[in-house]
């Protein structure tokens, strides 16, 4: 085009290239509207949290027991040893369990029952976890338990931590390089000695990632501990009668009609919360050692 | 000796491994026993009656599969534009630097725990409902002919839409991160190819990468699915938890079925009952296991099978 060219043809040429110009102005900043909106749901929830949550956070909070309505005090200790106590005991099976699953997966796959493990494990991650409850419930408190109990809780906790552990140590396992479990064999080592010496400590860093990202998952579960653990307002650390949990009495407390009990539920919610995220801490610290 | 501890090695990483796939049929077989008196008497007609009388012994579920359907819709078709939106932009558009620190931030919603959600719902989120939003759909959408039903009733705040809207919040970070995913595992030539021709990025964008990253996302939105399907503290707080007739409206309380077993599996005082929630269990299970199949077979179809390069 030259400057002598007809006026009407430039505009013509700029208009094509404003529209698409404009076009690409508009769907960006619609874009960055959708992210904005993602990053300032965070941001509510959480400052609701903390902010509605602080006032009822003392001393008292963490070392007394619930208070009936209308006496003022009173704390969640309860439920913060039961939320410590399930999620140990469900970590002790899950844990192993999970590991195990994984190892059968990658360092024995050339069996027949490693593709249905797997498969059963992703399966099982994509159920309800209010289904696990009700199979725990049929399982443990209506079959061997006979009644409401921690170790139910623990259980349908475990079933739901089980497909985290062994899907993230399976990730991990195989980048373990090959070379290694090679040449360990060539050496003579028999091929539990390869797993437990050579493949596992190489992947521990991933593993202890697992162990934790399941754990963090697992704490704030409520809807299966309703029909297991049931919730217990006295401290208890028996197994085998029902116990408390933080999401048991932040449930409790956030559809009771009182005023005092809503505030506790926020004060839990941000125990609960800062809990998960101190766990959550843990893992990018664990993850960061792998990269060294 | 190495031989034989070898071979006990093997044997105790197989039995425990066995507890997940036999956990699996354990699950099964125990809920399709208990849901049995229930699946026999009622057959069909638990599915198409919203009749739920444990006095009467008559059980129909229509009513709370509604509501399921009802929320878990809501939830999709809220969720799925902001996420993609937010994927979208926090893969080709934001400065790189920002991209990955502003996705971990979303994706930290995953990590609240649903009780937490269904607290701030019913504290913060119900009340804006009930006097901002909801009679505000009723001024303007409302007014409309054929889609103003959806919108009639008393604006309550625990009712089907409150549970929808409660839903795309939390299935959000899912949404985002699978989309987030599929859209890196898109190969830059896509990119690069239609730039090269004057593209605009946008025009790149829409036109080259998300048309190959399509099954994906749409994997990820079936997997927010299965997810919203099954969800049930934060939707029980806030759904409304009452089983009336079908009605057609988002301004009435409802019941999903997750909803439905929290609020009265401790309740069941006949063995119906107890049979007729367990059922609600059993149709959880099999969509559950349905849903996730083709979620899964479509995120890998986007993210694996495909050579780098490889043109749709």
């Amino acid at each position: 085009m030259t400057a002598i060219a007809p006026t009407s043809a430039i505009p013509l040429r700029h208009r094509v290239v404003a529209r698409r110009r404009f076009a690409q102005g508009a769907v960006v900043s619609l874009l960055l509207v959708a992210t904005l909106l993602g990053v300032a749901l965070l941001v509510t929830i959480l400052s609701y949290v903390i902010f509605q949550g602080l006032p009822a956070i003392n001393l008292a909070f963490f070392t007394e027991r619930p208070r009936p309505f209308g006496e003022a005090g009173g704390g969640i200790a309860p439920s913060l040893i039961g939320t410590l106590l399930l999620a140990a005991v469900s970590g002790a099976i899950a844990i192993p369990v999970g590991i195990a699953a994984a190892i059968f997966v990658v360092e024995y796959r050339s069996g027949r029952f490693a593709a249905p493990v797997r498969f059963a494990a992703e399966l099982i991650a994509g159920l309800p976890s209010i289904v696990i409850g009700v199979f725990v419930w049929a399982f443990l408190v209506r079959g061997l338990v006979g009644h409401y109990a921690a170790v139910a809780g623990a259980v349908a906790l475990a079933v739901i931590m089980v497909p985290i552990v062994a899907r993230t140590v399976e990730e991990v396992l195989k980048l373990v390089p090959n070379s290694l479990r090679e040449a360990a064999l060539a050496l003579g080592a028999p091929r539990w000695k390869v797993i437990l010496s050579i493949v596992l400590p190489t992947a521990r860093a991933g593993v202890l990632t697992a162990a934790i990202l399941a754990v963090a998952r697992s704490a704030g579960e409520t809807a299966p501990l309703l029909l297991t653990a049931l919730g217990n307002d006295f401290f208890s650390t028996d197994l085998l009668r029902p116990i408390g949990a933080l999401p048991l009495q932040i449930y409790r407390y956030a559809v009771s009609p009182y005023d005092d009990w809503h505030v506790k539920a926020w004060g839990a919610s941000l125990v609960l919360v800062v809990v998960i995220g101190a766990v959550g801490l843990l893992l990018r610290f664990v993850a960061r050692q792998r990269v060294r | 000796m190495s031989r034989s501890l070898d071979r006990a090695f093997a044997a105790g990483v197989t039995a425990l491994a066995m507890l997940v796939p036999l956990t699996l049929v354990a699950i099964t077989i125990l809920i399709v026993i208990d849901s049995w008196p229930a699946l026999t008497t009622f057959g069909v007609s638990y599915f198409t009656t919203t009749e739920w009388d444990p006095v009467k012994l008559v059980f129909g579920a229509a009513a709370y599969v509604y509501g399921t359907l009802v929320t878990t819709l809501i939830a999709v078709l809220l969720a799925t534009p902001v996420a993609v939106g937010a994927a979208i932009y926090l893969t080709e558009f934001a400065p790189r630097a920002v991209r990955a620190p502003v996705a971990y931030t979303i994706e930290l919603l995953a990590y609240i725990p649903s009780i937490v959600y269904g607290l701030w719902a019913i504290f913060v989120m119900v009340p804006v409902m009930r006097s901002v939003v909801e009679p505000g759909l009723q001024g303007t959408l409302g007014q409309l002919p054929a889609i103003g039903k959806l919108f009639s009733g008393t604006p309550i705040g625990l009712d089907l839409l409150s549970g929808g809207v409660v839903l795309a919040i939390m299935i959000l970070p899912i949404l985002m991160a699978v989309s987030r995913e599929v859209l890196l595992a898109v190969p830059p030539t896509q990119r690069e190819a239609m730039i090269g021709l004057g593209a605009t990025r946008w025009e790149a964008v829409s036109r080259a990468v998300l048309p190959y990253a399509r099954p994906g996302i749409i994997g990820g939105a079936v997997l927010g699915v299965a997810r919203a399907f099954g969800e049930t503290m934060a939707v029980t707080m806030v759904v409304g938890n009452s089983s009336r007739d079908i009605t057609g409206s988002l301004f009435v309380p409802g019941y999903t079925m997750a909803s439905a077993i929290a609020n009265q599996f401790v309740e069941a005082d006949s063995e119906l009952y107890f049979s007729a929630i367990v059922e609600i269990a059993l149709v959880l299970l099999f969509v559950a296991v349905l849903v996730n199949a083709v979620a899964r077979a479509l995120i890998r179809r986007s993210i694996a099978d495909r050579p780098a390069g490889a043109v749709v």
